[in-house]
């Protein structure tokens, strides 16, 4: 063996056992079963349906490639462009309703009072009901001539609603049900936050002479605002991808009054057969739901750091 | 009654008394027993027909020997699963039920199913009394495709029939409609919105008023489709038809009926707030249930009123098939051909569940006798068969179909124009029809 070989495989070896003579470790093959689940369960299916979307993909037809035909096609569909406004809709208003009433909720319950815990336990129980089972209780409660809904009205002079049967009427009425419904996972993610405020502000601002309001605009609020962002989040992703209590209720009608992306994503590829075109829905969807996301994290982010630097100065001249 | 345990002999005897009225000529009797052993696998849907082959399915393991597993689905979810497993090539089931009014085209052009013609003339395998005249011309029309094989067995129709409430007929002095018109001005008369009663009620929800609406389209003279293909749907007939539903369903129909399906329309009727109702022939049973309803005893019950074009009745129908990849063809047949036998048949009739598109059972007066429903409600059955015509266009894309023409008979009810929607959704239809024709 000529001296320049012999170094090579003595640097060789050096680089596979060490200069201790130890052979250097070797994670990989443990993250083999984990990457391999990801690649299985996550990365294929995704690229799948992207590849799909590439694709004229019809149930019992031959599959032609059409490149971004199918994403061309988004624009100029009355339906879907309709249904991403009544997601964006439908969306604000099942975050926004109870964020407000869930944080009020918390406020409430975070006071001591009798029967506290066992009236908590009460008002979580619509979050542990089945949601296609409230749907069909809901819709007997919304009948225009049958429901309760109606009847309680009448009762305090209130002419009678058509609820989720008339289209302008129908959002609001389904953004009800889904604020009955979810209320009280904010209520109990806000809880968690006001567990965790120290009592001094507080102490501070009694002796300021600070009310209520004040109290909770200054102290409160902006104390528990990391949570109600993670609320905000957590329901934000949950009423965009909302499908079960509006398909049980309304399949997305009166005509397509309630039909939100993921209702016409159903229908194209499960009613209509259309695999390629809904594959391009649910990308597009996909994307909606990652922006909206990022959008909230980016917002808290800023926030913080606006707090940051609100807050540096003063430490600076402590 | 006409209930008498599925057997070698009940069959004889059924073949018998076929044969006495029918002109085929007898043969011998099947060989039942020659596939015992075999286990075969059947996907139906839920509701009165699937359920009743499962309660009786030990009298079919009795007759052939074969053991069956049978799973019932909800309606939506099965045929998602019937189209999602044929697509793959290896389905998990030997025979499929399938709804002709939605999927005949879809499995035609796929051929999912096998042909059973072959079968049908083997006199080892078909009873005597199983032939192809015995079906209605709707049910060959829905069982064959276009190179005329019998792709599956025509198991259950559902004809369109007027449901009306006697007592408020009376109470108003108010005659049977027979003309559309009449049934409209009734309508008319019969409103009473300060009372909350109301003349009438039906589907206004999208796609699913796409079974209401073609009771008016047909009987102005309309059709889906010309002889080339072409859709005709915002045609003057579509329109007038279109006009009719409007004026129906915003004038005498309770408010919020636009969001309606076939359920929120019975529990108007069943609770006496509406006087007529447009559906299917399958919602006697719970009209006449006195736990489920108000007007047990005053419900009448009549064959749709004729329009200015004449009398039909939309018709959608079920059907029983063999997967094309089965490995158990002909003991899938076997279950198959018990499924829409006189016996079951007459069972299925006599509840009130369903009616077979077989002449044989429904002219047979010992299988009439033990109808439990009124008498008005089988003359009405027997008097829609006669009328009856095919309630949506026999193409692959029917969901769209029902989608798209169905939002547009919705908004209707919001105000927009007739012709106006009709002619925007049938452009809008058009094109995915076209493509879907050309696949």
């Amino acid at each position: 063996m000529s001296e320049l070989a012999e170094r090579a495989a003595a640097l060789r070896k050096t680089e596979t056992t060490g200069a201790l003579g130890w052979r250097r470790p070797s994670y990989w093959p443990f993250i083999i079963p984990a990457l391999v689940i990801v690649i299985g369960v996550i990365v294929f299916p995704w690229a799948f349906t992207i590849w799909m979307s590439l694709n004229e993909w019809k149930v019992g037809a031959p599959t032609t490639f059409v490149g971004l035909a199918n994403y061309l096609r988004l624009p100029g569909d009355p339906r879907f462009v309709e249904a991403v406004w009544h997601t964006l809709l439908y969306t604000l208003l099942s975050v926004a309703l109870p964020l407000i009433f869930g944080t009020f909720a918390a406020c409430v319950f975070h006071a001591r009072f009798p029967l506290r815990g066992f009236l908590r336990g009460l008002f979580i129980m619509p979050m542990m009901a089945t949601p296609v089972a409230i749907a069909l209780v809901w819709t007997m409660m919304f009948h225009p001539q049958l429901g309760v809904l109606n009847y309680l009205l009448s009762l305090i002079g209130v002419p009678p609603q058509l609820w989720i049967f008339h289209p302008a009427t129908v959002i609001p009425s389904l953004v009800l049900v889904e604020t009955w419904q979810w209320t009280p996972l904010v209520m109990l993610i806000v809880l968690g936050g006001l567990a965790a405020i120290p009592s001094e502000p507080y102490e501070s601002a009694q002796i300021d002479g600070a009310n209520g309001w004040q109290v909770f605009r200054f102290i409160t609020f902006p104390l528990i605002l990391p949570f109600l962002f993670i609320a905000a989040m957590v329901r934000t992703i949950d009423a965009v991808k909302s499908f079960d209590i509006i398909f049980a209720m309304t399949q997305g009608g009166p005509g397509t009054a309630s039909e939100t992306i993921n209702l016409y994503l159903y229908s194209v590829a499960f009613a209509y057969y259309d695999i390629g075109y809904g594959s391009a829905i649910a990308v597009i969807f996909f994307v909606l739901i990652i922006v909206l996301a990022a959008l909230l994290l980016y917002v808290r982010q800023r926030t913080q750091w606006t707090q940051l630097t609100r807050e540096a100065p003063a430490e600076a001249v402590a | 009654m006409f209930d008498a345990k599925f057997s070698r002999r009940s069959m004889l005897a059924g073949t018998a008394l076929a044969a006495t009225g029918l002109p085929w000529p007898a043969r011998a009797e099947p060989q039942w027993k020659k596939y015992a052993g075999t286990t075969i696998e059947a996907n139906l849907i839920k509701g009165p027909r699937g359920e009743l082959l499962q309660r009786h399915a030990a009298e079919f393991t009795e007759l052939t020997g074969i053991k069956v597993n049978s799973e019932v689905i909800p309606e939506q979810q099965q045929r998602q699963k019937l189209v999602i497993e044929l697509t793959s090539g290896r389905p998990s089931f030997d025979v499929a039920h399938i709804s002709y009014h939605v999927q005949k085209r879809q499995f035609d052009k796929a051929g999912w199913l096998a042909d059973l013609s072959g079968f049908m003339k083997d006199p080892n395998l078909t009873a005597p009394d199983l032939v192809e005249s015995d079906f209605s011309a709707a049910g060959l029309q829905y069982a064959k495709n276009d190179k005329g094989e019998m792709r599956s067995l025509p198991w259950s129709v559902d004809y369109f029939i007027l449901y009306y409430n006697k007592e408020i007929f009376q109470k108003k002095g108010v005659a049977l409609p027979q003309t559309m018109e009449e049934l409209a001005q009734a309508a008319d008369t019969l409103t009473d919105a300060k009372a909350g009663t109301f003349g009438f009620v039906g589907r206004g929800l999208r796609n699913a008023n796409m079974a209401l609406w073609p009771c008016f389209y047909f009987n102005y003279g309309g059709e889906f489709l010309d002889a080339k293909g072409n859709l005709l749907t915002d045609g003057p007939e579509a329109i007038e038809a279109a006009k009719f539903y409007q004026r129906l369903l915003t004038k005498d129909a309770p408010p919020g009926v636009a969001g309606f399906n076939w359920m929120e329309s019975m529990a108007a009727f069943t609770q006496g707030r509406a006087a007529m109702w447009i559906d299917g022939v399958g919602w006697a049973p719970p009209l006449e249930d006195p736990n489920a309803s108000r007007v047990v005893g005053k419900v009448g019950y009549a064959v749709l009123p004729k329009g200015p074009k004449g009398a039909y009745s939309p018709t959608y129908g079920d059907g029983i098939g063999v997967a094309q990849a089965s490995k158990n063809k002909e003991a899938a047949y076997l279950y198959c051909q018990w499924a829409v036998s006189k016996t079951m048949g007459a069972r299925l009739l006599q509840i009130g569940g369903g009616v077979q598109f077989r002449n044989s059972i429904l002219n047979d007066e010992s299988v009439r006798s033990g109808v439990k429903m009124p008498r008005e409600w089988l003359d009405s059955v027997i008097g829609s068969a006669k009328i009856s015509k095919l309630g949506l266009p026999v193409v692959a894309p029917v969901a769209e179909f029902r989608d798209i023409l169905g939002s547009a008979l919705t908004a209707t009810l919001s105000g927009a124009d007739p012709a106006t929607e009709m002619k925007k959704a049938t452009d809008q239809y058009r094109p995915i029809l076209e493509r879907s024709e050309k696949a």
